[in-house]
């Protein structure tokens, strides 16, 4: 193991070891409540960015492969009272199924087709499962949680705990997969197909893996989200708004380095709950589509490129 | 005269036809080309070449007849698997892995083409990328993003990118198109050098000094068809050729 990784993982272990003794300082659970939603987004936006950042294959079927999470868990709680990991590992399973199918059906085509058949997916199974009465339909749903475990008093100091465990999950394998031939893949594809697959590079072949791997984070980032509400209805497990939220947190963060989601959801995670809690809900869409207006005009590579190009003035002043 | 060959050939593209809707691109084209040889393939623009080598390369696939390399059928086999059988292609435009430094690209082709007895070790790939850039007179430009690079330097990469995976047959599209004559000389003194190592090619190209210097065989396409094919002389002096490209 190199330094950097060295690094990384104290960092990771770090975060984890503040995040559970966290909730077992913090009593109020409105903070536990407003970091899960940030912690979400977080693992949705790194998931993304496998295949959108690194391949460039822009998708817009994120809330279909959060809202078959959700309604994994809601299934599985439903039919056998599945605990919580159990829900979120078949929810990764049923993801990595989701994406294999999603990736061979439309990574044949290119840009833009390929951001069309996604969405056009999220409404295939949104409208499935809004006829599906066994899950509660077109009005939903309500699930009562079961007694939370030790250590943790309160369930959602729980969930938050679990969010952030995946968090280190989905950021452990964003980055393996950026430093490793993988990556190096997927960024000359994403420079240019038909030079990469004359380079020996299986185009295709990795597509599809990327697609797996981040359907089945955004399915396991969603499969808590049904004991988090207590509820889950097919319009907002399957709401757009987490598409182009994901979208634009990847792209404000830069989808060059595993870090630019994570910066990105962040900040307009927490943007959005202060909003959201300040102002109203309605107005969080409004400053995220500001922001993403700027960021394109000003930051086209996002907070990644603005560290990068501060990062190499400050070593062209020294030199 | 040539000599005939006794070694099977390295290539064999037997009837190869395809077709883009109702205009046919390849007409019934068979050739074979020989281990070691230097080929040039000529003939006016819209003739058919750079479909020719997409078809070799895997960039298209043909719809009729049979592309056969080193006695296995590759006809219907991914661009990817046949540069790891030992196929490698420069393109007519360049193109480099943009956002890539020099180095990196060739690493692309370290990472996933070199496979098998051509695997080279994590700890040995910066060696054997610099020895590759020292060879095309690249060296220099190593750790520079190829956004910076002249033409000339581009074509280099592209053939450096190539080189590293291990190729046993190279293909040349158009590798000279827009250079200026020393500029010429340089990348048909690197290509002379690649087949000096026992590499064979294949080399597209407009520009006839090149094209005489370089080949021991050319063979000439004209909408589709082969229409001449042998020693670079001969070729040149035969009556259809010349139609062809001065159109009387």
């Amino acid at each position: 193991m190199n330094r950097n990784s060295i690094g990384f993982w104290i960092g990771a272990a770090v975060f984890l070891v503040a995040v559970a003794l966290m909730t077992q300082m913090v009593s109020n659970e409105y903070p536990f409540f407003a970091a899960y939603g940030v912690l979400q987004f977080v693992v949705l936006a790194v998931a993304w960015s496998i295949l959108g950042g690194y391949a460039g294959y822009v998708n817009f079927g994120t809330s279909a492969f959060f809202g078959v999470g959700v309604y994994t868990a809601v299934f599985l709680f439903k039919v056998m009272g599945a605990p919580l990991g159990v829900q979120i590992a078949a929810a990764a399973l049923v993801g990595a199924v989701l994406g294999l199918a999603v990736g061979l059906l439309t990574l044949r085509m290119q840009g833009i087709f390929f951001s069309i058949a996604t969405i056009a997916m999220t409404i295939v199974i949104e409208t499935s499962v809004t006829n599906w009465r066994f899950v509660g339909g077109a009005a939903g749903i309500q699930l009562q949680r079961p007694p939370v475990m030790a250590p943790f008093h309160s369930y959602v100091q729980m969930l938050f705990f679990v969010q952030a465990c995946m968090v280190v999950l989905a950021v452990a394998i964003a980055r393996y997969i950026q430093n490793s031939w993988i990556g190096r893949g997927l960024q000359a594809l994403k420079d240019d197909e038909v030079a990469a697959e004359c380079t020996g590079v299986p185009t295709l072949r990795l597509k599809v893996l990327a697609c797996v791997i981040s359907g089945a984070l955004m399915c396991a980032a969603g499969a808590p989200a049904a004991m988090y509400l207590q509820y889950a209805d097919p319009s907002s497990a399957f709401n757009l708004n987490y598409s182009v939220s994901v979208l634009a947190m990847s792209l404000i963060g830069g989808t060059a380095h595993w870090a630019g989601p994570v910066f990105g959801a962040i900040l307009l995670g927490s943007t959005q709950q202060l909003l959201a809690v300040t102002i109203s809900s309605e107005v969080n869409v409004l400053v995220l589509g500001i922001m993403l207006v700027l960021f394109v005009v000003a930051a086209p590579e996002g907070i990644i490129g603005l560290i990068r190009r501060v990062r190499r003035k400050g070593a062209g002043g020294e030199a | 005269m040539m000599s005939p060959r006794p070694e099977p050939a390295l290539l064999r593209i037997d009837a190869v036809t395809k077709r883009f809707g109702g205009f046919v691109a390849l007409d019934n084209v068979s050739v074979d080309i020989h281990p070691g040889e230097r080929f040039g393939l000529i003939g006016p623009n819209g003739s058919g070449k750079t479909t020719l080598i997409n078809c070799i390369s895997g960039a298209l696939q043909a719809e009729v007849g049979t592309v056969v390399f080193r006695g296995e059928d590759i006809t219907r086999l991914p661009a990817h698997q046949r540069t790891r059988r030992g196929i490698a292609r420069s393109f007519q435009i360049p193109r480099p892995f943009k956002s890539m430094t020099v180095a990196e690209n060739l690493m692309v082709a370290l990472d996933f083409a070199a496979v098998g007895d051509d695997y080279v070790a994590a700890a040995h790939r910066r060696d054997t990328v610099m020895s590759i850039l020292t060879r095309t007179g690249l060296a220099s430009k190593a750790d520079l993003p190829t956004t910076g690079l002249s033409q000339v330097e581009l074509r280099k990469m592209e053939l450096a990118r190539a080189m590293a995976t291990h190729p046993k047959l190279l293909i040349s599209d158009e590798a000279m198109a827009g250079l200026s004559s020393s500029e010429v000389d340089e990348v048909l003194d690197l290509l002379i050098d690649l087949a000096g190592q026992g590499i064979t090619i294949i080399m597209i190209e407009h520009i006839m000094q090149a094209v005489m210097r370089f080949s021991q065989r050319v063979m000439c396409l004209d909408a589709g068809k082969i229409i001449a094919l042998g020693a670079p002389a001969e070729v040149m002096a035969n009556q259809r050729v010349q139609e062809a490209y001065l159109g009387t």
